[in-house]
């Protein structure tokens, strides 16, 4: 929600995509989030996942909610059109949007609060119907723009900045994720920009329902010692599980994995995801052993982090629903209107 | 005191729900429509599946008049649980017909009616081998000795029955044999027919019986919707079941077979609401139906697709409230929270249709207007039009209609602007052009609920927000000149009219014909619409006294009018009805009565 334009300095030699863009033509405007804010790393993966698919600029959508997260789809793609919606009403808005047009890529952005708080309801079902869309929590246990209150994502026994303590468990979006039957689940840290990127491309690319879980910092209200959501408590505790990189369609899988630790999950434009197992017990593919990997890391006291979960064979909602190919909104009314004389015929079985 | 009389009559079946006496209702209806009667439906039923009472009346009328009747001439009593009551209700002079197979308690005689027992149970349970058969036939039965005491065309009722059950042959059968066995039964124990008869008349001819629900639904079919959401609620889930229906069989594309339309059922109506926003706003004609606690729901998004200005179309099929009310009784009572629906400086466009064939063209209208004027719209239909069987006019549709979509930059439009400004005004009418996501990276906005500029970017700056919110109020004056225009009926020129909404319609103008015949003289303005536009005023302006009749207790029509246009309060009588059932002619006729009685005490 910047009122700063930002300007649109561009250094001669940037690195272009295959369209010819560089990454200064996927941001956005200045952001107004506090400096050292988590979600602005975020926003800068963002970019920097969108620059690198060559999807061009207007093709994406990117949705909000209210919040410190909700904020920043203004921070990026300034060529797309954006919808910052009512507090955790989000995944109505977008169901609502790809169903009238199912070729764009949407991008949603909520927070802990709006997600697991008031918008849990529609962050379910939005899960359910398996909405072709990346959903991004940036996640930091703590409501900034109200100063301070705890959210469902803070932990049991995370000390508040004013010292209070916690006492409710905490929901966790991952496996709470996969329980609904989500086809796409991950963590990261907004730290660790090199596993997030590659995360981001994958959930862009994925058909169906994607949701990355982004633990994030906030400097001001959730970063000191007692907070399991601080940088520090989070960098310590982190722990990967798996490695994911992303494969364009038309480039090959160069690297070589060692027999074993490595697997390569193709997606529905072509594109691989090839994970590299950190834990050799952890299959991405198996539901149940990833909630229980999952209930052992949270006993564990650790975070785990990557891809967690994908299941690239499920039907997203249009698929479902047999929706025709071209977007509904660019149907032209003569497909739409059964005309006069089908209305007579109908009308005969009402005399 | 009941009349003997041709096509002028009033039956009611009491009846117990789940026992599948709405296809023998339905036969009765339809029969009397085929014979060219005036005929209209209302179904009074419990919000139950199975085992409570449930009712169903129909009224035929030569003379056309087809609201309630608030009388019952011929009462069908099947259920014992409510025996006592219908006994009461039948009209000194009418008639009571009961199953005899069990006995009546003695007490509940009355001498003023003719009582007609048929055994009905008994001969089903008789002739039919299950349990299941029997209960149905019973239902169908009671048509057959209807058919004799009111002088049915037995040919008419045969035609329907070959047409409804064309191919399910066992059910064929057994619904002429009980007829022809009700019908047989009442030839030979009573004297047939009653005074009053059903005489083949011409009133019928180019129209159809059907209900505001149905045709709303067909209605957004052909207005061009395709994307619709809505969360299952009484009285309006039929009309996405028919939205549904009419898709599946118009909106298959003949080649992948695939669904022209996206129908989603959200998990509540917070998520309904956002959805059909997120379509209207991506360039889909988008709608959901609901009833008062799923407006109470929507309240959120509407404020937001006010504010931000997103085309959005939602059908309120009324109910009783407050709260949870009585789901399947009917009431206009959701004017006032329509009309402001949301927190803050909201207002919204809403239309009234009286009846099911408006329900048609309000579709249309509906998303005409939400696409002209970038905004929700609102039809506020009512369980009464919605869920009930009316005779109305033919549909028809003029094939060179093509969907007023608004100021809407497409791809092409765009790439011809130096820069593209989401809210600013350039043609003076408060209504700035929109574009669509993915069509031209030049056209992206960033649409928000929070303060912005009248450039489309975030403000909270004091005269940038006014200024925004100032071209909303002046766009709600531009709706004024777009909104149908009432409808008007002078009965003859002096100075008392009644202003009335929605589906009070019948009952109004009957009652005006009464009280013509009284020697009063009313006139008639009905609201189609809110914002209100010039001729309101103007009628309200040369008339001394005008009642205005509306189906709820706070009077929100009359405190809508007072808010809105120049109105002496005295001027305007507020006659209410508001206890669940359709208003009736009589109890406005009264109702005018006691007022000139009143006045003339005074």
């Amino acid at each position: 929600m910047s009122f700063m334009t930002k300007p649109t300095v561009r250094h001669p030699q940037l690195p272009v995509n295959d369209l010819g863009l560089t990454v200064r033509d996927y941001e956005g405007g200045m952001s107004t989030l506090c400096a050292g804010c988590g979600h602005d790393s975020i926003t800068s993966a963002i970019v920097t996942a969108a620059f690198e698919l060559s999807i061009p600029t207007h093709r994406f959508v990117k949705l909000s909610g209210i919040g410190c997260s909700s904020k920043t789809p203004a921070y990026f793609l300034r060529d797309s059109h954006g919808f910052n919606s009512t507090h955790g009403r989000m995944p109505s808005v977008a169901t609502g949007a790809n169903s009238a047009n199912r070729e764009l890529t949407y991008i949603g952005v909520s927070g802990d609060g709006d997600t697991l708080s008031i918008g849990m309801g529609q962050f379910a079902h939005v899960i359910r119907r398996n909405l072709n869309m990346l959903y991004i929590i940036e996640n930091n246990g703590v409501y900034g723009l109200t100063k301070g209150q705890f959210s469902a994502a803070a932990d049991k026994g995370s000390i508040a900045k004013k010292g209070e303590v916690n006492q409710q468990p905490a929901i966790d979006p991952c496996q709470t994720a996969i329980v609904l039957g989500a086809t796409f689940v991950a963590r990261g840290f907004s730290g660790d920009k090199d596993q997030l990127v590659p995360l981001l491309k994958a959930g862009m690319k994925h058909r169906g329902f994607a949701m990355i879980d982004i633990i994030s910092p906030c400097v001001t209200f959730n970063d000191h010692e007692g907070s399991t959501k601080s940088y520090e408590y989070s960098r310590e505790h982190f722990s990967p599980a798996i490695v994911a990189d992303f494969v364009p369609p038309a480039e090959e899988i160069k690297v070589r994995y060692d027999e074993g630790e490595a697997m390569s999950i193709e997606l529905h434009d072509g594109s691989h995801i090839v994970l590299r197992k950190l834990d050799k017990d952890f299959d991405p593919t198996d539901r149940v052993s990833v909630l229980s990997n999952l209930q052992e890391g949270v006993v564990a006291g650790e975070i785990t982090t990557g891809l967690l979960y994908v299941d690239e064979s499920q039907p997203e909602m249009h698929e479902l629903n047999n929706t025709t190919q071209t977007p509904l909104r660019d149907l032209p009314f003569d497909k739409l209107c059964p005309g006069n004389d089908t209305l007579q015929k109908i009308q005969a079985r009402y005399r | 005191m009941s009349k003997p009389s041709v096509n002028e009559f009033t039956l009611k079946i009491a009846n117990v729900n789940g026992t599948g006496s709405a296809s023998a209702n339905g036969l009765l209806m339809k029969s009397l429509f085929r014979m060219g009667i005036p005929v209209v439906g209302k179904n009074y039923f419990p919000s139950n599946i199975q085992g409570l009472p449930t009712w169903y009346e129909i009224r035929a009328s030569e003379k056309g008049h087809l609201a309630r009747s608030g009388r019952v001439d011929v009462m069908v009593a099947m259920n014992a649980e409510t025996y006592k009551h219908d006994l009461a209700e039948v009209v000194s002079g009418g008639y009571l017909i009961y199953d005899s197979t069990w006995p009546r308690h003695s007490l509940l005689k009355r001498d003023d009616i003719t009582i007609i027992g048929v055994p009905l149970s008994k001969m089903c349970n008789e002739t039919f081998p299950n349990a299941r058969a029997r209960i149905l036939m019973k239902n169908v039965m009671y048509v057959g000795v209807l058919a004799a005491l009111l002088d049915l065309d037995l040919d008419v009722i045969a035609q329907l029955l070959d047409e409804t059950y064309a191919k399910k042959a066992s059910m064929l059968e057994a619904n002429h044999l009980a007829i022809r066995m009700g019908y047989d039964y009442a030839e030979a124990n009573f004297a047939t027919p009653l005074p009053f008869t059903a005489k083949s008349s011409d009133k019928t001819a180019n129209h159809i019986i059907i209900d505001g629900n149905t045709a709303a639904g067909l209605g957004c079919v052909y207005a061009g919707a395709t994307c619709a959401a809505w969360y299952p609620i009484t009285p309006s889930t039929s009309l996405m079941d028919a939205f549904r229906s009419f898709c599946a069989a118009t909106r298959k594309d003949a080649e992948t077979g695939e669904n022209n339309f996206c129908i989603i059922q959200a998990e509540d109506e917070l998520a309904a609401m956002g959805m059909v926003l997120g379509a209207g706003w991506a360039g889909a004609r988008a709608f959901t139906a609901t009833s008062g606690p799923g407006v109470s729901l929507m309240s959120e998004f509407l404020g937001y697709g006010y504010f931000t200005e997103i085309p959005a179309v939602l059908f309120n099929v009324q109910r009783c409230g407050p709260s949870t009310g009585m789901p399947t009784r009917t009431q206009q009572s959701d004017i006032t929270s329509c009309a402001f629906a949301s927190h803050g400086d909201t207002r919204h466009v809403l239309l009234f249709p009286a009846n099911p064939e408006e329900c048609f063209y309000a579709a249309r209208d509906a998303f005409d207007l939400a696409d002209r004027l970038q905004t929700p719209v609102i039809v506020l239909s009512d369980l009464d039009i919605g869920m009930n069987d009316w005779m109305c006019r033919d549909l028809e549709w003029d094939d060179s209609y093509q969907p007023d979509l608004g100021k809407v930059l497409r791809a092409d439009e765009v790439e011809k602007l130096d820069v593209f400004h989401r809210y600013l005004d350039v043609d003076g009418d408060a209504i700035a052009a929109r574009t669509l996501p993915g069509d031209h990276p030049k056209g992206a906005y960033f649409t928000r609920g929070s303060g912005h500029n009248m450039y489309g970017a975030y403000t909270e700056n004091a005269d940038e927000y006014q200024q925004v919110v100032d071209r909303l109020r002046r766009k709600w004056d531009t709706a004024k000149a777009y909104v149908p225009a009432p409808v008007i009926q002078y009965s003859n020129k002096n100075r008392i009219g009644i202003i009335s909404i929605g589906s009070c319609d019948d009952a109004v103008r009957e009652a005006i014909d009464i009280l013509g015949h009284e020697g009063v003289g009313i006139n008639y303005l009905r609201v189609t619409a809110f914002p209100f536009n010039g001729e309101i005023q103007e009628f309200i302006d040369s008339h001394d006294k005008i009642y205005v009749v509306e189906q709820n207790r706070d009077a929100q029509l009359k405190s809508l009018l007072c808010l809105e246009l120049n109105v002496h309060k005295e001027q305007l009588i507020e006659i209410l009805h508001y206890n669940g059932l359709p208003m009736n002619a009589q109890f406005v006729v009264d109702a005018v009565n006691v007022d000139f009685v009143k006045g003339e005490a005074a």
